[in-house]
């Protein structure tokens, strides 16, 4: 209005290429590349400790896949009194062999070799080895053998890296004749009281049979659930509750589940303890949020378009769904429940709340049976003061975490194998 | 044995009769003198019979399996060998256990010599009511499977029936995470009351004494005041834990969302997502047998006294790294959700991209953030197996980074292993630090989706 009276002030305009300007502007890219630098930073930051870890489990656990060995020479024609090898096949074969003694055998061929002494150089276990040579190969009984036997677990540690002192001493005087064997015990044995001698067979068997249970269980729950959210559930208060309640129990804490397991499946039902098929309820409890998450999301994605054209045909509405929704979004189901799987594989502490964590040194035979798992026997492992256990630990996790890189594997293929974008 | 063998038995005829329900139902179109459609296809017969064979078996298999184990013992009871039982119930029951795992031939030798006298009127129970309820699941299979079989006529709405039942197992299926959330509610407050029975809530939860016993002590020193847990879980899952994973997950999610090559971000984000996927024991191992040695030599070559093997940092540096790709996976949903139109406005006025990032993306996106970091706090306080493994069991109320701290969840682990009492406070004491716990998570993940949601709905 009085733009007259005023007149508009002359700016003048900003020199660009003025030395303030172009201090403004370098500053202002290096912030820009600062910034990006710290960007680039954390996603480094975050993989390194990630190899760290990896690194460290595999530098330690690689050794547990090994044993030290010693040569006990065992002559067994003179030990034995003239046993001849057919009395160690077929059926008798196991009966003989007790009656014949190995482990007084073994120790007495190894105080001739190595003196009075020689035994506790020796795994107290390792005389079974000799056992099962010989029913592999009865032949043996009659010729004087080389067997290699695994040594005591201070000096395997002291061989392999750093001991107690009297271990590395005992290593310098046996240096010529130790060596390294691949440690068969760790794949096919159960927990035990020597590091030599424990295996994860055992825990293996009870993850087994737990994830069996669990899928079982959470799979048909888990789609039948799934489907009924996506095709039939009637907008109201009561869907809304479902719909709640599943991801609540999502977001849920592990161990909860497992009070929930101790109060109703072990001290309610009276289930029995540290049993399998405990734990693989209490695990689908958990895993079946999960699949019934993945699972409507893959039902949402199969187009309206196909159930308009089967409803087209004549097709009702329960063979619109089992007969062509349900394939198509098995892919997807089958995804989500791949990974909620490896979730519960490596599932720790509701297990420990249910009682799996007794030392069970045979493997469980059925799902009532007293079992472990895999991470519990890492747990477990993990508190025990003898340093032998430090390399059993990790090659176990080893183990596990070969078991979840294929089952997250098997998922991403499954994904891009057989997943429609529509 | 005998229930797995029958239950086998059960679902082997069920396809027997689903067969036998198909073949009539063919027959029926075949037969037809002007070839006139049945109602539903012969399939659905099948079900239909099948259906029937296999639902009231196993429904009374079930009751079964639950009511027969008493039939038995009462049966082996009544017998004359069992008037010299003693009359104490516990040791009463310690025979019949006995007696009963020796008849299974789960046992063979006998620890108390009357055990074996009872070994035999509990074997002629076991076949008696074995041979009973074998019998009973085979009849109710036969006579239900030919009532559905004879029921099938060209008429019959077998496939309404069917779909009818189908419908009723797929509501079943989805009422299960229902009573899953009720049955976690129910059972947790039940114990609890039991608990506050015991100790006042005031000493638990404002008492600053964590020394359980197995006798609750008088009110105000009851040794169950559980503030230095409640600080413990707080210090390590949303203080220490948050300072490493915030930083590092935000970065990351700005960094590969924002200035990453496709090729690196295809390859660093699945990547960065492993760290998600490696179980919890691993990362407990990892804490308690590198980080906190490391974090212990450190402190005491910098100086400071009372550090411990077992440490707060430890356990929170090591939840922190596992907490990232969370974050990171949030603060990207978040940043992704803003319009690229306030970010194009941004560049277009000459704003850098970190200037855009700090200005524009950020603040636009901070309420999704926050949600994020909320999911992850509730995360993190329900995380066990780190703080079991590498935090300590002292409950220390210390804010000093590098003494042990004690957290809800390992106490929980703690209290509940070992064979105790289940009627001890104790014990019980567990249950309300789960309750606890559970509300709290809970709350977080309510306040943490609505505010997600309520953000998305103001760019939507």
């Amino acid at each position: 209005m009085n733009s007259a009276a005023t007149p508009v002030k002359k700016r003048t305009p900003t020199d660009w290429q003025g030395a303030e300007m172009q201090k403004r502007i370098r500053k202002r890219y290096g912030a820009e590349r600062r910034f990006k630098f710290i960007g680039l930073g954390a996603v480094l930051i975050s993989a390194a400790f990630l190899a760290f870890l990896l690194f460290v489990m595999v530098g330690n656990g690689l050794r547990g896949f090994t044993q030290t060995e010693l040569p006990v020479e065992l002559d067994f024609p003179a030990m034995t009194g003239g046993a001849s090898p057919s009395q160690f096949e077929g059926q008798n074969a196991k009966a003989n062999l007790r009656t014949l003694g190995v482990q007084d055998i073994v120790e007495a061929s190894i105080q001739i070799q190595y003196g009075e002494e020689g035994t506790n150089l020796f795994s107290t276990g390792g005389w079974q080895r000799v056992r099962k040579e010989i029913l592999k190969n009865p032949d043996i009984v009659e010729t004087k053998a080389t067997i290699y036997l695994p040594v005591q677990s201070d000096i395997d540690v002291a061989y392999k890296g750093t001991g107690s002192d009297s271990a590395e001493a005992k290593v310098a005087e046996l240096s010529d004749s130790l060596s390294t064997g691949f440690n068969w015990n760790f794949l096919f044995n159960s927990d035990a009281t020597d590091p030599m001698q424990v295996g994860i067979w055992g825990a293996l068997k009870g993850s087994l049979i737990t994830m069996f249970i669990t899928l079982i269980i959470a799979f048909p729950i888990g789609v039948l659930s799934a489907l009924y959210m996506e095709e039939y559930a009637p907008k109201n208060r009561f869907t809304d509750l479902i719909e709640v309640s599943i991801n609540n129990l999502a977001a849920v804490p592990s161990i909860i589940f497992g009070l929930l397991g101790l109060a109703v499946f072990l001290n309610i039902f009276g289930l029995p303890r540290s049993a399998a098929l405990v734990g693989g309820l209490t695990l689908a409890l958990m895993t079946m949020p999960v699949i019934v998450i993945s699972g409507r999301n893959a039902v949402k994605a199969v187009p309206p378009s196909i159930r308009e054209a089967a409803l087209g045909i004549g097709a009702s509405k329960m063979q619109v769904v089992f007969h062509h929704v349900l394939p198509l979004a098995l892919p997807g189901i089958l995804t989500g429940t791949i990974i909620g799987m490896a979730r519960a594989l490596g599932e720790t502490a509701p297990l420990l709340m249910i009682g799996m964590r007794a030392f069970i040194a045979t493997p469980p035979s059925g799902i009532t049976e007293p079992a472990t798992v895999l991470p519990v026997q890492i747990f477990l492992w993990s508190d025990e003061v003898n340093r032998g256990f430090v390399e059993k630990t990790s090659a176990a996790i080893i183990i596990l975490l070969l078991f979840l890189l294929t089952m997250n594997a098997l998922a991403i293929y499954l994904r891009n194998r057989f997943e429609t974008r529509w | 044995m005998t229930g797995s063998i029958l239950f086998l038995l059960i679902i082997v005829l069920g396809c027997a009769s689903w067969f036998f329900g198909r073949v009539k139902a063919r027959r029926l179109v075949i037969n037809s003198p002007d070839k006139r459609p049945i109602h539903s296809l012969p399939s659905y017969h099948g079900w239909y019979v099948a259906l029937w064979a296999i639902g009231p078996a196993l429904l009374f298999l079930a009751v079964w399996n639950f009511v027969s184990p008493s039939l038995i013992t009462e049966a082996a009871l009544s017998s004359p060998a069992a008037e010299q039982l003693p009359e104490a119930p516990f040791a009463r029951g310690a025979i019949l256990a006995e007696a009963r795992s020796i008849a299974l031939g789960k046992q063979t030798t006998a620890f108390n010599p009357l055990s074996l006298t009872m070994v035999k009127p509990y074997q002629t129970a076991l076949s008696y009511y074995g041979t009973l309820g074998t019998v009973a699941v085979l009849l109710l299979v036969f006579a239900c499977g030919t009532f559905a079989w004879l029921r099938i006529k060209p008429d019959l709405r077998a496939r309404t029936k069917v779909e009818r039942i189908t419908m009723m197992a797929l509501l079943m299926a989805s009422l299960i995470a229902t009573i899953t959330t009720i049955g976690i509610f129910i059972s947790l407050v039940f114990e609890s009351f039991r608990f506050f029975s015991m100790v006042s809530p005031l000493d638990f939860l404002f008492g600053t004494e964590w020394n359980p016993k197995s006798v609750a002590g008088p009110p105000g020193d009851s040794g169950f005041g559980a503030i230095p847990l409640f600080w413990g879980t707080i210090f390590i899952g949303a203080i220490i834990a948050m300072i490493v994973a915030i930083p590092l997950g935000l970065m990351s999610a700005i960094y590969l969302t924002q200035y990453a090559a496709p090729k690196f971000r295809a390859w660093m984000k699945p990547i960065l997502e492993i760290l998600a996927g490696v179980p919890t024991v691993v990362y407990g191992y990892f804490a308690a047998l590198t980080v906190a040695p490391a974090l212990r030599d450190f402190a005491v070559s910098i100086g400071i006294s009372g550090a411990s093997s077992e440490s707060a940092l430890a356990a929170g540096v090591v939840m922190g790294i596992m907490i990232i790709p969370f974050v990171s996976s949030m603060a990207d949903d978040s940043i992704a959700a803003v319009p690229a139109a306030m970010r194009d406005g941004s560049l277009a006025m000459g704003a850098t991209k970190s200037e855009t990032i700090k200005k524009v993306l950020i603040p636009a996106a901070l309420p999704g953030v926050v949600g994020g970091v909320l999911l992850a706090v509730s995360r993190a306080i329900g995380e066990t197996m780190i703080v079991v493994m590498a935090a300590g069991l002292a409950a220390n109320l210390t804010a000093n980074p590098f003494s042990s701290v004690t957290t809800v969840t390992t106490q929980i682990v703690q209290l509940l292993t070992g064979d105790q009492e289940f009627d001890s406070p104790k014990t019980l004491a567990a249950f309300a630090l789960g309750l606890v716990l559970f509300i709290v998570t809970l709350l977080l993940n309510l306040i943490a989706l609505r505010v997600v949601k309520k953000y998305r709905e103001a760019y939507e």
